[in-house]
């Protein structure tokens, strides 16, 4: 049985016991001031967890606040209401366990491949020697030891979502958050790009969540798939378990019938808020 | 202007350089007609040559310049007021748009005054500089230190301003630190938002040293020009002129040299940009 709804899957995790997860989002709510005055609700009352070692996809129309959600777990913004925990923790400023890949791209341009991959090393303070080893290690483990001393503005999207992919991992984050990473790519490298990240993934497994609107992305990387409504003051709609094996193929799996079963059944729960989305969106 | 002469090339069916090749020959042409119409009409009297001087003895004058050596004494003052008045001036406003591009508060408070001080015509400020420094070669700088200023103010402010808020997020998660985010973000940023003034700042350093001089000093070639003009020795202002213009463009382009060299990040197609 490849999905599992929600009840059953909070009884699941509940056996698996709270110590196990990385990030616990505890009824976080998420308000911003609105130019004219008023207040605008982007997320309500969002009650998540995040295994250790568990991949989760955040799924949901255009506008839904899923970046809002990913923000909060980074600590980069303050819920207006709910408590954030990591590692059993409340979360105060940034989350130092955490590494962030940015949807629009965030590289300095100023530094080369090298540079940039090494910066978080930098700001930590971390030896030359070991700088050099690991950021070449790093540059090689995403296929781009012969490009060190390239300019951003020198490399193709992907060459630049690879040093990002780089940047991130070299700090050996226990949590991994992506925000629509490879959203500006073409369907090749963006499915090239997924296969790697899934590989790097599997070598050192850590806490994953993954932001997107594409819900085949979303099913072909993770281990559970969370939907939202749509906005404003979205908030869960269903969880969806996925249980196809590892080592998966991005392309390839998407043929699979158990693949397709799956996305019927999320899309069926999604279409109507993607259609409440699109129109909320027409009007605004 | 390059970029664009080089799209054009590309519309027509015809080898880049033969088309580089013409524009230069057009442009020697032109340099000559005017100097051939300035010759004719002042030789035949059609304008008088006591107020338009004449092409033969102006570039006579230049010559003996150059074959003495007093003539490389001014330059060089010049020059280092340039210079001076354009590393201070970057420097301060370096610091200055940076603090107020990163506060607020402080940015709030300095608007009226920053935008009161840009409005002033501080060509005027000269004659008290001289009375402040005296007339050495200070007195220009500091002139040229107040027109270099603004114009890096506020790049440098508008640098800081839109660094692009993923940046610094980025920045931020990697484990930057303020002293970190500004050192390795806000400063690189900013910097090259006075690299793409770069021209128009050095150029304005330039005219702070030579108006300075013209205005009261004992050397440099704005002094050499009135001092020409005292004694209406108009084909001696003339060679003056053309000596400053011909080393405002050596300086030009030694700043697009320099920005070549220390710019590489940067594609070049974006520099008209700001």
């Amino acid at each position: 049985m490849p999905a599992v709804v929600k009840d059953h899957l909070s009884l699941v995790r509940s056996q698996q016991g709270a110590a196990s997860s990385a990030v616990s989002l505890k009824s976080i709510t998420c308000s911003f001031s609105t130019p004219k005055g008023g207040t605008y609700t982007a997320v309500k009352d969002i009650c998540l967890d995040v295994g250790e070692a568990e991949f989760v996809s955040v799924v949901g129309p255009t506008g839904c606040g899923k970046s809002t959600i990913l923000n909060s777990i980074a600590g980069l913004l303050q819920p207006t209401s709910g408590t954030v925990e990591v590692f059993g923790k409340p979360l105060q400023g940034i989350n130092r366990d955490a590494g962030y890949m940015f949807q629009a791209d965030a590289l300095m341009p100023w530094r080369t491949a090298y540079d940039n991959v090494v910066a978080g090393l930098q700001f930590r303070g971390t030896e030359p020697e070991e700088m050099k080893h690991l950021g070449h290690q790093w540059l090689d483990r995403v296929g781009l030891g012969r490009f060190a001393d390239r300019y951003p503005h020198q490399m193709s999207g992907g060459m630049r979502k690879r040093v990002a992919m780089a940047q991130m991992l070299i700090l050996n984050p226990k949590i991994i958050l992506m925000d629509e990473p490879f959203s500006a790519l073409d369907v090749q490298t963006r499915q090239l790009m997924e296969n790697e990240l899934l590989a790097l993934w599997s070598a050192n497994r850590r806490s994953a969540v993954f932001i997107t609107h594409d819900l085949e992305e979303a099913i072909a990387m993770s281990d559970r798939v969370v939907v939202l409504s749509a906005g404003p003051a979205s908030h869960i709609m269903a969880e969806f378990e996925i249980t196809l094996s590892r080592p998966r193929d991005v392309a390839e799996i998407r043929m699979t019938p158990e693949f397709l079963d799956l996305h019927h059944q999320i899309w069926a729960t999604m279409r109507d808020e993607v259609m409440k989305g699109y129109q909320q969106s027409q009007q605004g | 202007m390059s970029s664009s002469a080089s799209t054009r090339a590309a519309g027509v069916a015809q080898p880049a350089i033969s088309y580089k090749a013409r524009i230069r020959l057009y442009q020697l042409a032109l340099l000559i007609g005017l100097f051939l119409f300035w010759g004719i009409t002042t030789h035949y009297g059609i304008l008088p040559s006591f107020f338009f001087g004449e092409p033969i003895p102006v570039l006579q004058q230049v010559f003996d310049w150059f074959s003495g050596t007093a003539i490389y004494m001014h330059l060089g003052i010049t020059l280092l007021e340039t210079l001076l008045a354009f590393v201070i001036g970057a420097v301060l406003a370096m610091i200055v748009g940076l603090w107020l591009g990163l506060n607020d508060l402080a940015s709030a408070v300095a608007d009226p005054y920053i935008k009161a001080m840009n409005a002033m015509p501080r060509v005027i400020l000269a004659p008290i500089f001289a009375v402040w420094f005296g007339l050495g070669i200070w007195s220009k700088v500091a002139l040229g230190i107040t027109l270099v200023f603004f114009i890096v103010f506020f790049n440098v402010y508008q640098g800081v301003r839109e660094v692009s808020p993923t940046l610094v997020a980025n920045a931020r998660m990697l484990g930057a630190s303020r002293k970190q985010l500004i050192r390795s973000v806000y400063l690189p940023s900013a910097t090259s938002w006075v690299f793409s003034s770069l021209h128009t700042s050095v150029g304005m350093a330039f005219v702070g040293a030579v108006v300075g001089e013209y205005l009261g000093s004992a050397r440099g070639m704005g002094y050499l020009i009135h001092q020409a003009e005292g004694v209406f020795d108009i084909n001696t202002v003339l060679a003056g002129i053309l000596v400053l213009t011909i080393f405002a463009l050596i300086l030009d382009g030694l700043v697009t040299l320099v920005e070549s060299k220390l710019h590489g990040w940067r594609p070049v197609a974006d520099h008209s940009g700001h």
